[in-house]
């Protein structure tokens, strides 16, 4: 074998023997050596994209258009003070081209339309990855320490929170994730604290459990923990997987723990006991009077939820509370939870008795059926204790001797920038942050028996829309650059004073209605309502509050206020909620000529054909998506009147009602014609 | 052996008779391949055996759905095969296929003792109309077929579709529900549904803009469609429009868009 090889070497060594031609072969070899470049260059991934882009847009009609805006080679997008360095037009050539908009066929679809310029924010911002990267794999799929895959297409809204820490509208699934951050409670443990510098507060509302036992009985308190979703479907305390033994011990503890709070429960009132046994429909009806489906919901025969969320679900709440509290409750909820959502309804005691039968009766007797516990021992309420603090169930609720722990569970500011290599997955897992997060809400004990983290009662999407919000919380988001910032609007710490104060913190106004920055969303804002309406309308209004949007559901209660309580309120609100616009008697509230009120009503049924929505005369009008306006004339000021028609969404900013961009001369026409629709007055005028 | 003149014939039918062996072996050989390779797709998704068949799919719930991309659907979709009386039938065989990137879960089921299957649909990654379609074997050994729209909304859509919940559905909607009652039949000129594409399509970008942002009395049409443009602001009118395009039926093409030869 040696010879023929030696002979070989031998050969070309003779040959070499020539300087010419070894100086030939070394050129070639050079040559052959300087192709490596260009040649690794052309077969690169990306010039083959860029190869089959020119082949895809050449069959395209308009393929000239779309070749003079291609430029070869490696595209950059360079944004230093954000260290973006962007290389993803490279491949992704259309990116910029609107034409192709509807390609299916990636890389080369047009980005879709959103508010920002790609060379103005780059893409890894949105989209994660490696925006350096010029092959595919490292550019989205790296795993590697500091280097992060690309972002599933399901969490692109996330991308948007990192710079916008308020709702926006185009981002649904991040809302939803960021309400349920709060509305479940979550940062109750695990403490988030946003570039700005502000918590995220908790929205739940936990009851406190230092009086529990006036409220329930043991054996519902061991249902409860042991499944919240056995008494209500939409509970939002979540399921600790408590063992019976556990459950019952914390039960025990809880009920030894809870001191009588005098006021807490209260005997039927003695009128009310010995008059007729309370009549089933009369309490229906009164439930439904008073709205309280605005705020707790039920379930129906059909087994779907109806009612608002604001306040627990009832279907079952006379399993739930002992008869002696919820009369005191109904009463005065704030005495044994100053912190309630839920009004000081002043009933009398015939209607005390009606809602507490009625309430009482909606009882759920297989619940507690099968739960029979023995007499507690000083044991198992030791033991309940050292369970309680290890939970952590002081998070949440407040509950005598234990302190509320601090970031009990992990600090989650900064979780969408945990490495990957952190993470531990289990087999089989997809190996993302995002995977990650899914699996630990969805089953967090799924990463060990002995975690403390409760399952939470959610849906796929559900669960999808709290790692949406969770996702934003980047290292990124605290190093941008102030101009950048979108902080959310914060609530105020507004409190209404005097007397008239202290009579809407009882009615607990702000539960519904906003005022100056603070309160609910279900009623309107009435910072400017002393502005707005008419002394005798409102003061009548407070008396009895009949509807004004027929379409609406949820709607103001009946309190059963004295005279001196409405004179109060309606005083205070006349006086202090003015907006600083114009002054409320600025136009006359009567006195307007026949010809001015007929051209309003020109203007009303044609030009800007407000009967789409308003009904004015009920005999001929339809519309009902905006309020009646029969009797406008006595309820509102000419002064908003004209002011609202002039411009709506200043004085109620995001009222449905369009800006028409109404002239001086038409709007005080239509002020003029719906100051003339006043009650009693406006059936005569018709005829 | 030569092969001379003489012996040509023995050779001809000696080789005829390797070909047609040949053959035979090649025939056998190709037909245990298939049936390993059908075998090998049962096993992949073994197929449902019908023990009845329908004659039509009805949508029970679930289609048109909005949702952004690469999610699940917030409703599962609900389909019913029915036979030629409208009756569901239960036991018949249902297969879904949808376009690319999208997860059918399942994808093949039989239809329930109500003649109805629960499918979970997950939409693919790019924004747009995901027609799913759905088809079940017939009496005849025919398939019954029924397309089924879904829409996965990008930014622009999903700030679209926010802008028509707040200030056209109740009117453009003749959905009436406790939560959002519809104001469709108060009105004496009736607007069309976003959904009508036969309308909407003929319209242009520039037609739809002006009659949102001056009203219908602008383009002389109904003056009951209020002027939006001191309202909205115009990202808002062209989201509205994005929105008006992806839900269209039968679906948008705009005639600025340069679309593949093939």
């Amino acid at each position: 074998m040696k010879t023929p090889k030696t002979g070989f070497l031998a050969s070309c060594l003779a040959f070499l023997r020539d300087p010419f031609r070894m100086f030939g072969v070394v050129s070639f070899v050079l040559l052959l050596l300087l192709t490596i470049a260009p040649a690794k260059d052309y077969f690169s991934q990306w010039h083959g994209y860029q190869r089959q882009y020119l082949r895809f847009i050449s069959h395209r009609t308009d393929a000239l258009t779309l070749q003079r805006h291609f430029h070869g080679g490696i595209q950059q997008i360079w944004i230093p003070q954000m260290s973006v360095v962007d290389r993803c037009q490279t491949c992704h050539v259309g990116l910029t081209e609107t034409s192709l908009a509807d390609v299916q066929q990636q890389p080369f679809r047009a980005h879709p339309r959103i508010p920002h310029k790609l060379t103005e924010f780059g893409c890894v911002i949105c989209h994660r990855g490696q925006g350096a990267a010029t092959t595919v794999g490292q550019a989205h799929h790296s795993e590697m320490a500091g280097e992060e895959p690309i972002l599933p297409a399901r969490y692109m809204e996330s991308s948007c929170g990192q710079c916008h820490q308020g709702p926006l509208e185009g981002t649904p699934k991040l809302n939803q994730g960021r309400l349920m951050l709060a509305r479940y409670g979550c940062v109750n443990c695990h403490s988030i604290v946003l570039p700005d510098g502000t918590k995220l507060q908790a929205t739940d509302n936990p009851p406190p459990l230092t009086h529990i036992a006036d409220k329930t009985t043991r054996e519902w308190i061991y249902a409860w923990l042991k499944d919240p979703t056995s008494y209500s479907a939409s509970a939002t305390m979540p399921n600790f997987k408590l063992s019976d033994a556990d459950a019952s011990d914390i039960s025990a503890f809880l009920i030894a723990n809870s001191t009588p709070n005098p006021g807490d429960t209260m005997p039927m009132p003695a009128a009310a006991v010995h008059g007729p046994a309370p009549d089933p429909t009369a309490g229906a009806s009164l439930y439904g009077e008073s709205f309280c489906a605005s705020c707790h919901a039920t379930q129906n025969a059909a087994g779907n939820l109806v009612g608002g969320n604001l306040g627990p679900e009832l279907t079952n709440v006379g399993t739930k509370v002992r008869p002696e509290w919820l009369t005191a409750w109904m009463r005065n909820p704030q005495h044994y939870d100053p912190s309630t959502l839920m009004p000081q309804y002043r009933w009398t005691d015939a209607q005390l008795k009606l809602i507490t039968a009625f309430v009482q009766s909606k009882t759920n007797p297989d619940l507690l059926a099968n739960v029979h516990l023995s007499p507690s021992t000083p044991a198992q309420i030791a033991h309940g204790k050292k369970l309680v603090i290890e939970y952590g169930c002081a998070s949440c609720h407040q509950i005598r001797g234990i302190d509320k722990p601090d970031n009990f569970g992990p600090n989650l500011s900064r979780i969408g920038s945990k490495p990957v290599v952190q993470l531990v997955f289990l087999p089989g897992m997809e190996r993302t942050l995002p995977a990650y997060l899914t699996q630990k809400i969805s089953h967090p004990r799924s990463f060990g028996p002995s975690l403390h983290m409760p399952k939470y009662n959610f849906t796929p999407a559900q669960v999808e829309a709290v790692v949406t919000a969770l996702l934003p919380l980047t290292d990124r988001s605290f190093e941008l650059p102030l101009n950048l910032q979108r902080p959310a609007v914060q609530e105020t710490h507004y409190e209404p004073t005097d007397k008239a104060g202290q009579l809407m913190t009882q009615l607990n106004c702000l539960s519904c209605h906003r005022i100056n920055g603070r309160g609910g969303d279900m009623a309107p804002d009435l910072s400017w309502e002393g502005s707005s309406v008419q002394r005798p309308w409102l003061d009548a209004f407070l008396k009895n509050p009949n509807t004004l949007r027929p379409a609406l559901i949820r709607r103001m209660p009946r309190f059963n206020l004295t005279d001196a309580e409405r004179t109060i309120l309606t005083d205070y609100i006349l006086a202090v909620y003015q907006t600083p616009a114009f002054q409320r008697d600025e136009l006359p509230l009567t006195g307007y000529s026949p010809d001015q009120v007929e051209k309003g009503r020109q203007l009303f049924y044609s030009k800007y054909a407000c009967q789409s929505c308003h009904i004015v005369n009920p005999n001929q009008d339809k519309g009902y998506i905006g309020p009646t306006l029969t009797q406008v004339g006595s309820r509102l000021t000419a002064a908003w009147i004209y002011h609202y028609l002039k411009n709506p969404q200043a004085l109620r900013p995001g009222t449905m009602e369009p800006n028409q961009h109404i002239s001086d001369d038409d709007a005080r026409s239509l002020t003029a014609f719906l100051m003339a629709q006043k009650s009693g007055a406006s059936q005569a005028a018709r005829k | 052996m030569k092969i001379t003149p003489r012996n040509l014939d023995f050779h001809l039918r000696a080789a005829r008779r390797t070909a047609a062996q040949l053959g035979i072996l090649l025939a056998a050989l190709s037909a245990t391949l298939l049936s390993v390779g059908c075998m090998h797709r049962q096993s992949a998704a073994p197929a449902l055996h019908a023990k009845a068949t329908g004659s039509a799919i009805v949508i029970v719930s679930g289609d048109r759905q909005l949702g952004s991309p690469g999610s699940l659907l917030p409703q599962s979709l609900v389909l019913q095969v029915n036979d030629d009386q409208g009756n569901a039938v239960p036991g018949a065989v249902l297969q879904l296929a949808g376009p690319a990137g999208v997860t059918i879960r399942p994808a093949q089921a039989l239809t329930d003792d109500n003649g109805q299957v629960t499918v979970r649909l997950t939409l693919g990654g790019i924004s747009g109309l995901y027609p799913f379609t759905a088809t079940s074997p017939d009496a005849h050994g025919k398939t019954v077929s029924l397309l089924i729209p879904e829409y996965a909304a990008g930014y622009q859509q999903q700030v679209g579709f926010q802008v028509n919940a707040t200030y056209c559905s109740r009117c453009h909607d003749s959905n009436s529900t406790v939560e959002q009652v519809s104001n469709y039949d108060n009105l004496a000129v009736k607007p069309h549904a976003f959904t009508s594409g036969d309308i909407y399509n003929k319209l242009s970008h520039a037609d739809l803009s002006n009659i949102i942002a001056h009203g219908g009395v602008a383009v002389n049409r109904s003056a009951l469609m209020p002027a939006y443009g001191w309202t909205l602001s115009k990202p808002e009118i062209e989201a509205v429009i994005s929105y008006i395009r992806l839900i269209s039926d039968p679906p948008y093409r705009a005639p600025g868009l340069v679309y593949d030869k093939q």
